[in-house]
C-alpha cells in the first residue's frame, strides 16, 4: 500500500527551469516517478526535456491531471509557490526549499486552515515510496521496497537510515522527510497514524532531532495509538544549548527541545530507543524481531 | 541574528514603543557626555553585550550625577562581563548605553515569540517582572498569561486588555498597556523577529508604560528582506570561527572537543557528533557543507576546522545522493594539501561514485585512514586522537 505517494502519482515541478529543478525532475522521472508537467510563471508552453511547461499551476493541473507538486523554488518566493498550489487544489505539495521566512510559513499555515491540501516540509528531501515514486532529492538507489516507514526531519540522516535497513535487507514501504524547519506542514503524529494504518508497514523508524516538542508529542501519539515497533534515535545529544545547528528548527531554546527530554518521552511511550547512528537499522531489525 | 539592547530600542521606538531617552558611548567620557546629554540627572550605565543577566553580574550601574557616570563606565568597558549567559569565559564589554532614570512602580514581562506548537506569534506577560522567565515558568506557570494571535486577523484590542486586565494593571494604564503590545507587535513582524523580549516592562509612578530592557532576535531565514537589519549584525558577539563560515555558506558551530568535523546535512553532522561522544571523545564542532562540495567549499571548512587549536584530528563523514564522492575526494585531497595537513584524517564515504571516491583518496599519497560505516568512522578517528 505506502502512503502518500505511489506508481499512480503525477508530479509537477514548480520551479522546474532553475538548476536544482531540472537535476530532480529528470533524477526523479529515471527513478520512474510520473513527472507530467512544470511550472515557471513567463515560460508556459516550452518544455523540459519533453515534460510541458506552464505557467501556472492550475493550467498544469487541467492539463495533465498533475495530484502532486514538488517546489524548488528559492527562499523569497517559495511560501508564495506553495501557496499558490494549495488554492489549485493540489492533494500533496512538497516543499524542497530550505531558507524560508518562519512568519511566511506562519502565514502558509495559516492560508491553508480550511483547504484540502497536504504540505509536507519546507526544507525537507521529499517522499519515496521505493519502486514506486520518488518525490524529491534523496539518492532512489539505497532505497528497497518493503515493510519499514521511515519518518526523518533530516535529509543525510535519513540516507544512512535507510542505506543500513537496506543492506540488512530490510524493505522500506515509504519514507517521508518532514523536514528541519520550526513550522512545518507535517508532523511525526501525523506520518505515524499513516504508517499505523497502512497495511504494508510493519515497523517504523523515526528520526528526530532537538528543538521544539515534535518527538514529545509524538510520543504520547505512540504511546495511546501506534501498535507496530517504533526504532527512534534522537540527534543533537551533543548540541549546545540556544544554537541553531543548521536546520533552522534545530534549537534548543529556554531549556526546552533537548535531545535527553525526547529520549526519554519516546522511551516512556515504548519506542526501541537507538543508541548511535550506526545502529539504526540493526536496532530496528531486533525490534522486529522481538514481535 | 541578535542585536544590542540600544539597537532593539531603537526600533521599537520607531514603532512608538514607549522607551526611555539614552545613548551609546564606547569611552568613559563619552558616558559622561551622554549623561551630560541626559539633563546630568539620575541615568543608569548598562554594559551593551548579546547575553541577559547584566545587572546581576555588575554590568548595570545607577549614576546620580554624569560624574558617576564616567566612573561607571570606565569600571564597565573593556573589561569582560560574565553572566550567567555568557558562559565562563565572559564577553567583552565594548559599548554601554547611557539611560535616563526611571521611577519604577512595579516590574512586569512582556514577550513574544513564534510557538511551535501553533504555528503562531504567542504573546506572553507576567507580573513577575525583572527575572529570568525561564525561572517563573518552573516555579510560577500559572503566572505567565499567553495570547495567540491569529496571523490573518492580527493583535486584537482585547487580546491586549485580557492579558493588562490579568496583569491586574492599574484601570487608567490598561490602554497604554494594549497600546504598547499593538506596537510591539507590528515591531516584531515588520522585522521578521523571531523573539521579543521586555524584561522588565515597566510600570511608573504616573501610570505610563515603559520598556526597560528590550531584547530582539531575528530570523535568519529572513534577513534577506532586511537590509537594514543586517546592518546592526556585531561581528564581534560572534564566535569569529562561525562569521568566517557564513562568508563561505558553510553552517559551523564551535564545541570543545579535539575531534573536528566535517559532513553534509545538519541530521547527518548532529549525528556524527554525537557517535564521536559515544565512542569516548568530544567533538570540536558542528559544521554542515551543505549540498554542493566543492573544492573550494571543502578547503574553507578545513581551514576553519583547523584554525581551532584544540583540533587533534579530523573525520569527514559524506553521505552522497546527488554528490558525488568523486568529487567530495577530490575536494577533500586538493585541501588536504593546500592547508599541509598534519593530523588524523578519516573519511566515511557512501552514496554515489563511491568506488572511485576511495580510489581517489587511496591514490593521493596522504596520510588518509578511509572507514566503511559511521562507526567504522568513528572509532578510526577516536583512537587515531587518543594516542597523540
Amino acid at each position: 500500500m505506502s502512503i502518500l505517494v505511489n506508481k499512480n502519482t503525477k508530479v509537477v515541478t514548480q520551479g522546474i527551469t532553475g538548476a536544482t529543478g531540472q537535476l530532480h525532475t529528470r533524477a526523479c522521472r529515471e527513478y520512474g516517478t510520473q513527472m507530467v508537467a512544470g511550472v515557471t510563471p513567463g515560460r508556459g508552453g516550452t518544455d523540459f526535456e519533453g515534460i510541458p511547461i506552464f505557467d501556472t499551476v492550475e493550467q498544469s493541473m487541467k492539463a495533465t491531471g498533475a495530484n502532486a507538486s514538488v517546489i524548488y523554488v528559492p527562499p523569497p518566493f517559495a511560501a508564495d509557490a506553495i501557496m499558490e498550489s494549495v488554492d489549485a487544489g493540489v492533494p500533496l505539495v512538497i516543499c524542497i526549499t530550505e531558507g524560508i521566512p518562519v512568519l511566511d510559513m506562519v502565514r502558509v499555515k495559516r492560508y491553508m486552515q480550511g483547504k484540502s491540501s497536504r504540505l509536507i516540509g519546507p526544507n525537507c528531501p521529499g517522499v519515496i515510496t521505493p519502486g514506486e515514486c520518488k518525490i524529491g532529492i534523496m539518492p532512489g538507489y539505497i532505497h528497497k521496497p518493503g515493510s519499514i516507514g521511515v519518518v526523518s526531519r533530516s535529509g543525510t540522516l535519513t540516507y544512512e537510515a535507510v542505506h543500513q535497513l537496506t543492506q540488512l535487507g530490510i524493505g522500506q514501504s515509504s519514507c517521508v522527510g518532514i523536514g528541519g524547519d520550526p513550522v512545518n506542514g507535517t508532523n511525526f503524529i501525523d506520518v505515524l497514524r499513516m504508517f499505523q494504518d497502512d497495511p504494508q508497514t510493519e515497523g517504523i523508524v523515526m528520526i528526530g532531532e532537538i528543538g521544539g516538542s515534535a518527538e514529545e508529542d509524538a510520543a504520547a501519539f505512540i504511546k495511546a495509538n501506534v501498535t507496530k515497533p517504533v526504532a527512534a534515535f534522537i540527534g543533537g545529544q551533543t548540541a549546545p544549548k540556544g544554537k541553531r545547528m543548521g536546520h533552522a528548527g534545530a534549537i534548543i531554546a529556554g531549556g526546552k527541545g533537548t535531545a535527553a527530554e525526547k529520549i526519554q518521552a519516546l522511551r516512556d511511550a515504548g519506542a526501541h530507543i537507538i543508541p548511535s547512528p550506526a545502529e539504526m537499522g540493526a536496532t530496528m531489525a531486533k525490534a522486529l524481531g522481538k514481535k | 541574528m541578535n542585536i544590542h539592547e540600544y539597537q532593539a530600542k531603537d526600533i521599537l521606538r520607531k514603532y512608538g514603543v514607549v522607551v526611555l531617552n539614552g545613548k551609546v558611548a564606547t569611552t568613559a567620557d563619552e558616558a559622561e557626555a551622554a549623561a551630560n546629554a541626559l539633563g546630568g540627572g539620575l541615568c543608569v550605565v548598562k554594559a551593551q553585550i548579546h547575553a541577559g543577566g547584566r545587572g546581576k553580574a555588575g554590568g548595570v550601574k545607577l549614576a546620580k550625577t554624569p560624574q558617576e557616570a564616567k566612573q561607571h563606565a570606565a569600571a564597565i568597558l573593556g573589561k569582560k562581563l560574565v553572566t550567567h549567559q555568557t558562559g565562563p569565559e565572559g564577553k567583552e564589554v565594548l559599548k554601554v548605553f547611557v539611560e535616563q532614570g526611571c521611577d519604577i512602580a512595579k516590574e512586569y514581562y512582556l514577550g513574544m515569540v513564534i510557538d511551535r506548537a501553533t504555528s503562531r506569534v504567542t504573546v506572553m506577560a507576567s507580573s513577575e517582572g525583572g527575572v529570568e522567565i525561564e525561572e517563573v515558568a518552573e516555579r510560577a506557570p500559572e503566572k505567565i498569561l499567553r495570547s495567540t494571535i491569529d496571523p490573518a486577523i492580527g493583535f486584537n484590542d482585547f487580546q491586549g486588555r485580557k492579558l493588562a486586565f490579568g496583569l491586574g494593571l492599574p484601570k487608567d494604564s490598561i490602554n497604554k498597556a494594549v497600546g504598547f503590545m499593538r506596537a510591539l507587535y507590528r515591531a516584531f513582524m515588520d522585522s521578521d523577529a523571531s523573539m521579543v523580549e521586555i524584561n522588565p516592562l515597566v510600570l511608573t509612578k504616573s501610570g505610563d508604560l515603559v520598556a526597560l530592557d528590550a531584547k530582539m532576535g531575528f530570523d535568519d531565514n529572513a534577513l534577506f528582506r532586511h537590509a537594514d537589519l543586517r546592518e546592526m549584525r556585531d561581528v564581534t558577539e560572534e564566535n569569529p570561527k562561525e562569521v568566517e563560515a557564513s562568508k563561505f555558506d558553510l553552517s559551523y558551530i564551535a564545541l570543545d572537543g579535539n575531534i573536528g568535523c566535517m559532513v553534509n546535512g545538519a541530521g547527518l553532522a548532529m549525528a556524527t557528533m554525537d557517535i564521536i561522544k559515544f565512542y569516548g571523545a568530544e567533538p570540536a564542532n558542528f559544521l554542515d557543507v551543505g549540498g554542493g562540495a566543492t573544492t573550494e567549499k571543502v578547503t574553507e571548512a578545513f581551514k576553519i576546522i583547523l584554525s581551532d587549536k584544540n583540533v587533534k584530528g579530523v573525520l569527514v563523514n559524506i553521505f552522497g545522493g546527488i554528490m558525488r564522492c568523486d568529487v567530495v575526494a577530490t575536494g577533500v585531497v586538493e585541501a588536504a594539501k593546500q592547508v599541509k595537513l598534519s593530523v588524523p584524517l578519516v573519511v566515511r564515504l557512501e552514496g554515489t561514485n563511491v568506488e572511485q571516491g576511495k580510489k581517489i583518496l587511496a591514490e593521493s599519497g596522504l596520510d588518509i585512514t578511509p572507514a566503511n560505516d559511521l562507526a567504522d568512522a568513528a572509532k578510526k578517528i577516536v583512537t587515531a586522537v587518543k594516542g597523540r
